[in-house]
């Protein structure tokens, strides 16, 4: 234990992983606000089809890597990811278009031509460690650069403080769309925001937890604050603080046992989910009784 | 008295299958319309289309004069039922004030208070922590009640307000609905089956079955074939 500990200071002498950590607790932290949103108003396929969308730009932009130099993926990638957050959108809103459908055929074609791309042009001598970072996140979160770092503070501060700002807007948009167009509420307008706000937060895990696991951040944490919280703004509070913690906690975790951050932080969240499951399955029970 | 809206020649359906057609009527500041017709003759299509969620096949829907969508109140004919939306009975009862905000993030003293009191005219108070999901059918009714007394300033659009409320509730609710018409001046568009209460309510009728079959005030409804015809069928007694 006393071993664990030190090797725990240790690392945390370098300015770069407290950083790190700094970064994952506000991704954490985003992503989990958006998700309750994103579960009612039955987005999160969206998100899962975004995540994938994320993963192609990704290795377009790597493989754009051999004739131009590009400071950060991100220059590429977030605008892809938000244009087609808002096509998305615009199409799930449309009955006469299969929504999901079209959802599927995006992300997965996304997937295809961003390995294939990947395999083609990158002049990296690891191809499929390439892939499995981009996929699953990176093995160490340590290998994130400072101006990755600066950049998600920036956007994760961003998302937060937008998010605040429209909280109560949000809330009648997903708990009533009708309501809120029939008063005068420009819903659309806010549904845009919400995919925008999507896209960022999608951009952003991407190097937490990789592109394959990132629904999970954005939707166990408030499936589990469902299970037991019942009103909209407890359930927003909770599962922000069970995201922050399972985030913290996976990132030690992985450091100590140098396991990969964005499965670590998933587990955890798993965990919790099980956890509060239970918890509310005994709650029920006692109230019956 | 100033106009508020008005219709013209409107033609509603659904993909191209007309429902409703030619329908041409006048809402009035102060105005007490009741929405009469059969199950399934458009009566919540009609009133969707009022409030821009559905879009006509034809025709003309205005607001007149300073009445905007902000200045409206609705309450649904389906109550919401997402099955595991958390949201407790005070935070649908706020969100109704959200037209008044405007692009202010928060809702400001008067706001809250105002959910508070019709909370209180609701008399659901007690249920302000409660979860909405975890209501019966007419403590639900109640609490969009109140959401739509929060949002409406100058117009409250009912669709079939009464079904899910018991006898007491149901008088109560109409004198409410009939004190703001008077005192506030607050116009009603009701969607209703209740004769009694249209009789004794209503300054204006509409009765609909694929077309407009009458528009005017609610004597000449009880003296014309449409109304005594539709006053018979049903049983209602139009003096009583
Ligand atoms: N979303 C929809 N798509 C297609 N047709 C619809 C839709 N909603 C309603 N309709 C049809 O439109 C007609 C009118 O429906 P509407 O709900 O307006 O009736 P209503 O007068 O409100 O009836 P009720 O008294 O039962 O509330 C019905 O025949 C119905 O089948
Ligand atoms: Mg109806």
């Amino acid at each position: 234990m006393a071993e664990l500990w030190q090797t725990l200071i240790y690392y945390f002498q370098f300015p770069l992983v407290q950083y790190a950590l700094i970064v994952s607790l506000l991704i954490a932290l985003c992503s989990s606000l958006l998700g309750v949103t994103l579960v009612l108003k039955r987005f999160s396929f969206i998100g899962d089809g975004l995540s994938h969308v994320a993963f192609g730009a990704m290795a377009v932009s790597a493989s754009l890597h051999t004739v131009i130099t590009i400071e950060n993926d991100m220059i590429l990638v977030l605008p892809i990811t938000v244009l087609s957050a808002i096509f998305l959108l615009r199409t799930s809103q449309n009955a006469k278009i299969k929504g999901d459908a079209l959802i599927a055929m995006i992300s997965v074609g996304a997937l295809a031509i961003g390995y294939l791309l990947m395999n083609l042009f990158s002049n990296s001598a690891n191809i499929s460690g390439d892939v499995c970072t981009t996929l699953f996140g990176a093995t160490s979160i340590l290998t994130l650069t400072i101006s990755e770092v600066w950049l998600c503070a920036i956007m994760a501060l961003l998302v937060i403080i937008i998010f605040i700002l429209f909280y109560h807007k949000i809330f009648a948009v997903t708990f009533d769309e009708n309501f809120a167009t029939a008063t005068g509420v420009n819903a659309n307008a806010y549904n845009l925001l919400i995919a925008i706000i999507t896209a960022l937060i999608i951009v952003l895990a991407m190097n937490l937890v990789g592109s394959l696991l990132i629904s999970a951040l954005i939707i166990f944490p408030s499936l589990s604050a469902m299970r037991i919280f019942k009103s909209f703004q407890s359930v927003i509070i909770c599962s922000s603080i069970i995201s922050v913690i399972c985030a913290g906690m996976g990132i030690i975790l992985s450091i100590l046992y140098s396991t990969p951050a964005g499965a670590t932080i998933v587990v955890a969240d798993i965990a919790v989910f099980l956890l509060f499951s239970l918890v509310s399955c005994f709650m029920t029970k006692r109230a019956h009784a | 008295m100033a106009m508020q809206l008005q219709c013209k020649n409107l033609v509603l359906g659904y993909e191209k299958n007309i429902i409703l057609q030619d329908l041409n009527f006048t809402v009035s500041n102060g105005d007490y319309l009741f929405i009469l017709g059969e199950n399934g003759s458009g009566k919540s299509t009609l009133m969707k289309a009022l409030l821009g969620l559905n879009a006509q096949i034809s025709g003309e829907i205005n607001f007149c004069g300073d009445t905007n969508k902000n200045q409206i109140g609705y309450l649904p004919q389906q109550t919401i039922t997402q099955k595991d939306f958390p949201a407790s009975v005070r935070e649908i009862v706020q969100s109704g004030c959200m037209n008044r905000c405007g692009l202010r993030p928060f809702y400001n003293k008067q706001e809250k208070q105002l959910a508070l009191d019709m909370m209180e005219k609701l008399e659901i108070t007690h249920l302000a922590k409660r979860c909405y999901r975890e209501l019966s059918g007419g403590q639900q009714q109640r609490v969009l009640l109140a959401r739509a007394l929060c949002s409406a300033r100058k117009m409250l659009l009912l669709d079939e307000p009464v079904t899910a409320l018991d006898a007491k509730a149901t008088h109560e609710m109409y004198e409410l609905i009939a004190n703001l018409n008077k005192k506030d001046n607050m116009t009603i568009i009701m969607i209703s089956h209740d004769i009694q209460a249209s009789v004794k309510y209503a300054s204006h009728i509409l009765h609909i079955g694929g077309k407009q079959l009458f528009y005017g005030s609610k004597i000449d409804y009880m003296n014309s074939k449409v109304g005594q015809a539709y006053f018979s069928s049903s049983g209602g007694d139009i003096y009583g």
